[in-house]
C-alpha cells in the first residue's frame, strides 16, 4: 500500500500526487515511469513520475483524469492508500550535452516532459521549452518549466494564454527564426508528437519521442505496448519509453490505443451513475 | 479389503468433472476431486512397490507410496503432511503436474495401462488438509542469521522459500507482479488451478516466516547486487520465469484483435478481465478465435477464449496431434469444449480490415518431413496451400523466451546464447558467487514441476553454502 501524502488540482481533470513509493523514489531516472493498480478490483495503468524525493521516499505523480480508473484516483485524498506503485520502468532518457534542445510538450505530456528537460538542463544544454494547452486552465508545471528553461513559449488552441495555436507552429517559428537546434524531446497526445516529428523532418533535427502505449504488466511480458519503430517491433515498457521519432508509426499506435475505447466507455459511465457527484458542474 | 496381491486390480477411479456444457459458461475448476472414498479405493490399488518407480519419476521426491498408504488408513491430513516433507506445493503439483510422464508414468501398473492415480491422490490430501484447516508448520530450524532473497514467486520461487525457511533462513520473495504466484496466478487460468489454492499455498509459506515484497521489478526496483550489497542478503535465487512473449515475425501482428497467450491469460486470471466491468480490467474476445500452438499456454488460452463467449475457437497447430505438447487430459478437455483443431496449418499473415481489426488469417498447409532435433517430425509448408480464415481474433501462444531484465542489470550473470542463465544442473549456482537460478529462467519454458525441482537442489545447494561459505 502506497500512501498518498499531498494532493494538488490543478484544474477539475487535472490531478498531482506526491506517493509514499521508497524504493521507486531511490531508483527513479527522467523518464522512466510506474504502473499504479489504485484497488483490488482496479487495472493497471503507467503513470508518469514527474519528481521526487528520495530522502523522504516521495514520488510525484501528475495525471490527467480521462478513464474510470483516473477519475476514480482522483477521489482519493491525503491519508488514503494506492494499493500497488510499481516501477521505475522503461529506460532513462540518454541525458547528455547536445547544444541546444528544445523539449516540446502537450496537456499532460508536460509532466513526463519535466524530469528530462531538467536533466538536460543540468547537462549543460541550452534549453528551449514549447508548451502547449487546449487552454489557460489546462496548462501545468509552467512556473517550473520557466525555472529551468532559457526561453519559454505557450500556446493554447483556444488563444487564452500565450500564443494562440499549436506547439508545432511555435516550432516552426522558431525553426524559421533561425536557432539552431540540436536536439528535440516531444512529449504529448500522439498526434502531436507525429507532427512535431514532421515539422522538425525537413530541417534533419533529431527527435525522441515518449510513448503513452496501453500496458498490462510493465516488464515485458505481455506485449501489449508493441509498436512498430523503423523495421522492428519494440515493447514500450521495456525498450521504451522513448524513442527515435522519425522511426516511430503513430498511426499504429494512435489505433492500438483505441482497442478498448468501448470498454472504457462502458466503466466510466458505470462509474458516472454511481458517483454523479464527482461530476457535477465538470464538462 | 486390502489384499490385492493375487489380482491387479486395473479400475483407475475416475475423477468427477463439470460437464463440458455447463464448464464453459463459467471460469470454476474443471476438475471436482475425489471424494474419500475415491481416494481410498484409488489408494488400495497400490501395490506399495519396494523399490517405488513412481519416486525416480518425481523431480519434489514426495514420498509416494507412504502417503498413498496413509490414505488406505484414512489418514489424509497425515498423507497431506507426508507429501509436505518434501514438496510445498501439494494442492498445485496435484492439478498441473503432469503426472503421465513423470511418476504415473514410472508407476508399474503403467505397464497395464492403470497406473495409480497419484495427482488426484496428491490434490485431494492437500484439499482435505485444507477443508479441515488442519495445516500444520513442519518443525523449523534454529535461525542461522542469514538472509536468502527470491527473485520471482512462481513455483520455483516458492519452493526455495518454503525449504530455506525449514533450514532456518531469513528469507524474502521479491515479485514484480502485485500477487504472488508468478505463472501459477497469471498464466494458469482458475479452471484449471483455482486461485484461491495457491493463495492458501502461498500462506503456508508466509506462516513459515517466509515474507513476501510484491512491486518489486529486480533489474529496475533494486539490483541484485543492491540485495547482496546494500540491504545485506547473503544469498540470492533467481526464479524469474521466461516471461517474454513470443510473436512469429508476420505481418500483422500489431492489428487490434491480436494478443501473446501472456497478455490474454494475465488480463483474464490475474486481472479478473471475465468479472468486466465489476473489475476495472477489460478483455476483448471476438466470434471467432484463432489460438496459434499446441501447447498447455494454448489450450489454456482457446478453452478461457471459449469461456468468455466465443463462438467458435480453433488452435492452429503446424504439426499433427501426436506432436502436440499439451497434455492429453488438456487435449481431451479442450475436444470436450467444442474446440476445433486445425492441424498442419501455420500462419503466414494476419489480415486487417480498414480501421486496423483484425479480419482474417492467412495461413499454409504443412506436411512432415524428416525429424528434427527435438525428435518430432518438421513441418514444411505445402506450396500454393495459403487459405484464409476468418477470424477476429488471433492469439499467440507459440512459446515464450527469456526477460533480459535481471541478466542486463547483474554484472558477473552469464547468459547462454538463448538469454537463460547459466546455473550448474545439480546445485543451480550460476557463474556469480552467491547467487543461484532455477526454473524456467535456466532451461526455458518447462513445466512448475520441474521448477519445484530445481527449488528444492537450490535450497540444499544455498543452505551449504550458508553454512560453510564454499562456493
Amino acid at each position: 500500500m502506497y500512501k498518498i501524502i499531498e494532493k494538488r488540482d490543478w484544474h477539475p481533470t487535472i490531478c498531482e500526487m506526491w506517493v509514499e513509493a521508497p524504493r521507486v523514489a531511490r531508483k527513479h531516472r527522467p523518464g522512466q515511469f510506474v504502473i499504479i493498480r489504485i484497488h483490488e478490483k482496479g487495472e493497471r495503468i503507467p503513470l508518469t513520475v514527474v519528481d521526487k524525493k528520495p530522502e523522504e521516499g516521495l514520488i510525484r505523480i501528475i495525471f490527467q483524469k480521462v478513464g474510470k480508473t483516473t477519475w476514480e484516483l482522483g477521489t482519493f485524498q491525503p491519508g488514503d492508500y494506492i494499493a500497488d506503485v510499481v516501477g521505475p520502468l522503461g529506460q532513462p532518457t540518454h541525458i547528455e550535452k547536445f547544444g541546444t534542445v528544445v523539449g516540446i510538450g502537450g496537456g499532460v505530456g508536460i509532466a513526463p516532459l519535466y524530469p528530462i528537460l531538467k536533466g538536460m538542463k543540468e547537462a549543460g544544454n541550452k534549453l528551449i521549452t514549447i508548451l502547449g494547452a487546449r487552454s489557460k486552465g489546462l496548462l501545468i508545471l509552467e512556473d517550473e518549466m520557466r525555472a529551468i528553461s532559457d526561453e519559454l513559449i505557450i500556446t493554447t488552441d483556444d488563444g487564452s494564454y500565450g500564443k494562440k495555436g499549436l506547439v508545432t507552429d511555435a516550432l516552426k517559428e522558431l525553426i524559421d527564426s533561425g536557432v539552431k537546434i540540436d536536439q528535440a524531446v516531444a512529449i504529448g497526445p500522439a498526434i502531436m508528437m507525429k507532427f512535431v516529428v514532421k515539422t522538425l523532418e525537413p530541417y534533419k533535427i533529431p527527435c525522441i519521442a515518449s510513448l503513452n502505449a496501453m500496458m498490462l504488466d510493465g516488464t515485458g511480458m505481455c506485449g501489449v505496448c508493441r509498436v512498430t519503430v523503423g523495421d522492428q517491433v519494440k515493447f514500450v515498457c521495456v525498450d521504451g519509453p522513448e524513442f527515435d521519432g522519425y522511426l516511430i508509426n503513430f498511426d499504429e499506435l494512435m489505433s492500438r490505443l483505441t482497442v478498448y475505447q468501448e470498454e472504457e466507455k462502458i466503466a466510466l459511465e458505470k462509474f458516472k451513475k454511481e458517483h454523479p457527484e464527482i461530476f457535477a458542474g465538470v464538462e | 479389503m486390502a489384499e490385492k496381491k493375487k489380482g491387479l486390480n486395473l479400475n483407475r477411479v475416475d475423477m468427477p468433472r463439470q460437464d463440458p456444457k455447463e464448464r464453459i459458461k463459467n471460469f470454476n475448476e474443471v476438475a471436482l476431486g475425489y471424494t474419500e472414498e475415491m481416494a481410498v479405493a484409488e489408494a488400495e490399488r497400490c501395490l506399495l512397490c519396494k523399490k517405488p518407480l513412481c519416486v525416480e519419476g518425481c523431480p519434489a521426491e514426495v514420498k509416494i507410496p507412504e502417503f498413498i498408504a496413509l490414505i488406505r488408513e484414512k489418514k489424509f491430513v497425515e498423507a497431506s503432511r507426508k507429501i509436505k516433507e518434501t514438496n510445498a506445493l501439494p494442492a498445485v503439483c496435484g492439478r498441473v503436474c503432469p503426472q503421465e510422464e513423470q511418476c504415473e508414468e514410472k508407476c508399474v501398473l503403467n505397464k497395464k495401462g492403470a497406473p495409480i492415480a497419484i495427482g488426484r491422490l496428491e490434490r485431494f490430501v492437500a484439499d482435505y488438509e485444507a477443508a479441515v484447516g488442519a495445516v500444520e508448520k513442519p518443525e523449523i530450524a534454529p535461525s542461522t542469521g542469514k538472509k536468502v532473497a527470491v527473485v520471482g514467486s512462481g513455483p520455483g520461487g516458492l519452493t526455495v522459500a518454503a525449504d530455506l525457511a525449514v533450514m532456518g533462513h531469513e528469507v524474502v520473495v521479491f515479485e514484480a507482479l502485485h500477487k504472488p504466484g508468478g505463472v501459477l496466478v497469471y498464466g494458469i487460468p482458475e479452471f484449471r488451478l483455482p486461485k484461491v489454492i495457491v493463495e492458501r499455498e502461498v500462506e503456508y509459506i508466509k506462516s513459515l516466516g517466509v515474507k513476501f515484497e510484491c512491486n518489486v521489478v529486480v533489474g529496475r526496483t533494486v539490483t541484485i547486487d543492491d540485495l547482496m550489497e546494500k540491504e545485506g542478503f547473503d544469498a540470492v535465487f533467481i526464479g524469474v520465469g521466461a516471461g517474454a512473449p513470443i510473436f512469429m515475425g508476420i505481418p500483422g501482428e500489431t492489428l487490434k484483435g491480436v494478443y501473446s497467450a501472456n497478455e490474454f491469460l494475465t488480463r483474464n486470471n490475474l486481472m479478473k478481465a471475465y468479472l468486466f466491468p465489476e473489475y476495472d480490467t477489460p478483455i476483448k474476445v471476438g466470434k471467432k478465435v484463432a489460438v496459434v500452438g499446441g501447447g498447455n499456454v494454448a489450450m489454456d488460452a482457446v478453452r478461457t477464449a471459449l469461456r468468455l463467449g466465443a463462438e467458435e475457437a480453433h488452435i492452429i497447430y503446424r504439426r499433427t496431434r501426436k506432436e502436440m505438447p499439451a497434455r492429453a487430459e488438456e487435449i481431451e478437455n479442450a475436444e470436450e469444449e467444442g474446440v476445433i483443431f486445425n492441424f498442419l496449418v501455420n500462419p503466414v499473415e494476419i489480415i486487417g480490415d480498414e480501421n486496423g481489426w483484425v479480419k482474417g488469417l492467412k495461413c499454409i498447409r504443412m506436411e512432415l518431413g524428416e525429424p528434427d532435433e527435438s525428435g518430432r517430425r518438421r513441418p514444411v509448408p505445402i506450396p500454393g496451400s495459403e487459405f484464409i480464415m476468418e477470424v477476429d481474433t488471433v492469439i499467440m501462444a507459440i512459446g515464450t523466451r527469456a526477460n533480459p531484465v535481471v541478466p542486463m542489470t547483474t554484472p558477473g550473470l552469464e547468459t547462454n546464447k538463448w538469454g537463460y542463465i547459466i546455473a550448474d544442473e545439480e546445485t543451480c549456482k550460476t557463474t556469480k558467487k552467491g547467487v543461484f537460478a532455477g526454473g524456467d529462467i535456466i532451461r526455458g519454458a518447462a513445466t512448475v514441476i520441474l521448477a519445484v525441482g530445481d527449488g528444492k537442489k537450490a535450497a540444499r545447494a544455498i543452505d551449504h553454502y550458508l553454512r560453510t561459505g564454499e562456493w
